[in-house]
């Protein structure tokens, strides 16, 4: 777990993306916290029609009760978006380890072995880079669709898009971990290991995993970023989780229907909130990239 | 030279055969072509003429070529969700998209190849840094926040431009285009500015890097030490160099470039390719889903093709190294 503390001495080193690891903090606690206290906006007996609508505070006919406004339905935009902001980071996260244990897995597998197993997974890789994380996660949730059927359950549904969006992103956590252990491959160490009679699995597990986490790491968090963009643009285009579970993008996609009509605040907060989380992730993961590869330092 | 450029022109087509046979297997395994495309009074003649013109009564091996042959000649099979032909939707659709992407790539080449050549030729100007915190936002905002910001400032608020739809439209030998009309050219203004936002950052920050990396080496030194004029050094030397691995970056963010129309259009409620294949993934259309995704690939793999072949023209290096 060096990678880990080298990541967060890293992180506090540095004033940019302290701030960053701040306001990735301060939305986790947002997320997390506010859920214990408010009752869930999305839930039909917690709504009032009549509230719909209400600007926010500082504006002519806001209600302290609101302090960010409420939307068509009468949802406090708050709460809401605290609930949405959750499922964006339990999906976020969930797909990146499904990313991460799947393309690890075969990354493992297809540097450590070689030969045709390589090849094999190499080109399944090469294919499916053809195709983004966005547009592969369509796919998989349109062949969901097709699967269980129009009517799924909110459960159901928020399961698929996370593998959706796992399959989509192994590739790069492949490649990635593949020519790291290509290079740990040939070490001493290894080949010390295999003289004292220890298993393959053993080896590739113990040994050598360890030893490329560090990029594994930087991959992890940039990734990180796109899983969470690649949700809410499924809950935008009102694919994937349902529109009655809160999600960010949902609540961009309910709100845009009223920017014609003046209501800015519907889909501004959750947009905001959207932007700074993807902003803060993307600034950490282009920090750890740089510190763990100097090469890299001042690219785009 | 030519060897390679076989050799890469059958690699394509082997790549491409796999992407069929995916496709091919999702029409074959999901859904129930019979019970979606029949009406529940057909006869068992009108029900044996669909199975064959499906062959369904085929093995799969034999369906498979029978599929791949009917792709060769324009028969794309029937969509579950509207019963017509596949082909036809999307031609139907396509002039839009085309239209939509050409205009795109219009603005990159317009503003992201002069801002990049500005911003690595004098990086530490004060219009290049600017250029470059603005581009931040083109890599970070997600696409369809790009396009609410550009509806609620230039829509809403100044009501300059349309927000929805293609505007009017004129047929010509039977496709629909929207660029002879006054409202057309005003529609496709800010979904074009919003699909090339990505592409414009990308740009300008290849470009910035490769040029600053190209201004250190040895023959622009030479140039400038042979008194050759700035701008003769810059655009006639370093550009060459820059380009190539410019064009071949944005080749491979071709995917990324698709994924995002389906997005814009759906913002934009523009009619094309993008909003048809995202109404065929909300009503799990197979067949509809299945051809965009061999669509999809074919362009990328033939783009990325192209790209790759030309490089000799780009870089006379490779032409030598090559023969």
């Amino acid at each position: 777990m060096t990678a880990v503390r080298g990541a967060l001495h890293a992180v506090r080193s540095a004033p940019g993306p302290s701030m960053a690891a701040a306001v990735i903090v301060g939305l986790f606690l947002y997320a997390l916290v506010v859920p214990l206290f408010a009752a869930d906006p999305f839930r039909l007996s917690g709504m009032s029609i009549m509230d719909s609508f209400t600007p926010p505070v500082w504006m002519e006919g806001g209600n302290p009760r609101f302090p960010l406004g409420a939307d068509d339905q009468g949802r406090n935009l708050l709460t809401a978006m605290a609930y949405g902001l959750r499922t964006s980071i339990i999906v976020g996260v969930s797909s990146v380890l499904i990313g991460l244990v799947l393309g690890g897995a075969l990354g493992l597998l297809s540097g450590f072995v070689g030969g045709r197993t390589d090849a094999v997974i190499m080109r399944i890789a090469d294919v499916q880079l053809a195709y983004p994380a966005l547009l592969l996660a369509m796919v998989i949730d349109g062949i969901a669709t097709a699967v269980y059927g129009r009517e799924r359950s909110a459960g159901l549904a928020i399961t698929i898009v996370i593998f959706a969006i796992g399959i989509a992103l192994w590739v790069q956590f492949a490649r990635t971990i593949r020519s790291s252990v290509m290079v740990e491959r040939d070490h001493d160490y290894v080949a010390a290991a295999l003289v004292t009679g220890r298993s393959k699995i053993a080896i590739v597990l113990q040994h050598i995993l360890p030893n490329v986490m560090a990029p594994v790491l930087v991959i992890a968090t940039i990734n990180l970023g796109i899983a969470i963009i690649t949700e809410a643009t499924l809950s935008f285009l009102g694919i994937g989780i349902p529109l009655t579970h809160p999600s960010l993008g949902a609540l961009i996609r309910n709100g845009n229907a009223y920017l014609q009509s003046g209501e800015w605040w519907i889909s501004a907060w959750p947009c905001l909130v959207l932007v700074l989380l993807v902003i803060a992730v993307n600034v950490l993961g282009d920090h750890l990239r740089d510190h763990f590869n100097p090469k890299l330092r001042g690219r785009s | 030279m030519i060897l390679h450029a076989v050799e890469r022109v059958l690699q394509t087509i082997l790549v491409l055969l796999v992407i069929s046979f995916v496709a091919f297997m999702l029409i074959a395994t999901l859904g129930d072509p019979l019970g979606v495309l029949l009406p529940p009074d057909a006869t068992m003649a009108e029900r044996n003429a669909l199975i064959a013109r499906l062959s369904l009564d085929q093995p799969l091996m034999q369906r498979f070529l029978s599929f791949l042959g009917g792709i060769v000649q324009g028969d794309f099979g029937l969509s579950y969700r509207t019963q017509e032909e596949v082909g036809g939707m999307i031609l139907e659709r396509l002039p839009a998209t085309a239209e939509l992407a050409i205009a795109s790539l219009v603005i990159t080449i317009l503003i992201a190849i002069p801002a990049g050549i500005l911003c690595g030729v004098r990086p530490k100007a004060l219009v290049s840094r600017v250029i470059m915190f603005v581009s931040i936002a083109g890599i970070t905002l997600p696409n369809f926040v790009v396009g609410i910001l550009l509806i609620a400032v230039f829509s809403v608020q100044l009501g300059w431009l349309p927000s929805f739809g293609r505007g009017q439209t004129v047929s010509i030998g039977g496709l629909e285009t929207g660029l002879l009309t006054w409202s057309g050219w005003r529609a496709i203004i800010l979904p074009a500015i919003t699909l090339a936002a990505f592409q414009m950052t990308f740009v300008i920050r290849m470009l910035r890097t490769q040029l600053m990396e190209v201004g250190q080496s040895e023959h622009i030194r030479f140039a400038r030490a042979r008194g050759l004029s700035e701008a003769r050094i810059w655009f006639v030397y370093a550009i060459r160099n820059a380009l190539l691995p410019t064009v071949t970056m944005l080749g491979l963010q071709l995917g990324n470039i698709i994924a995002f129309s389906v997005v814009t259009e759906s913002v934009f409620a523009w009619p094309g390719l993008g909003s048809l294949f995202l109404q065929s993934v909300q009503a799990a259309d197979i067949p509809v889903i299945a051809i965009y995704l061999i669509f999809v690939g074919a362009v990328y793999m033939l783009i990325n093709l192209a790209v790759e072949l030309s490089y000799p023209l780009i870089d006379p290096r490779l032409k030598r190294r090559g023969a």
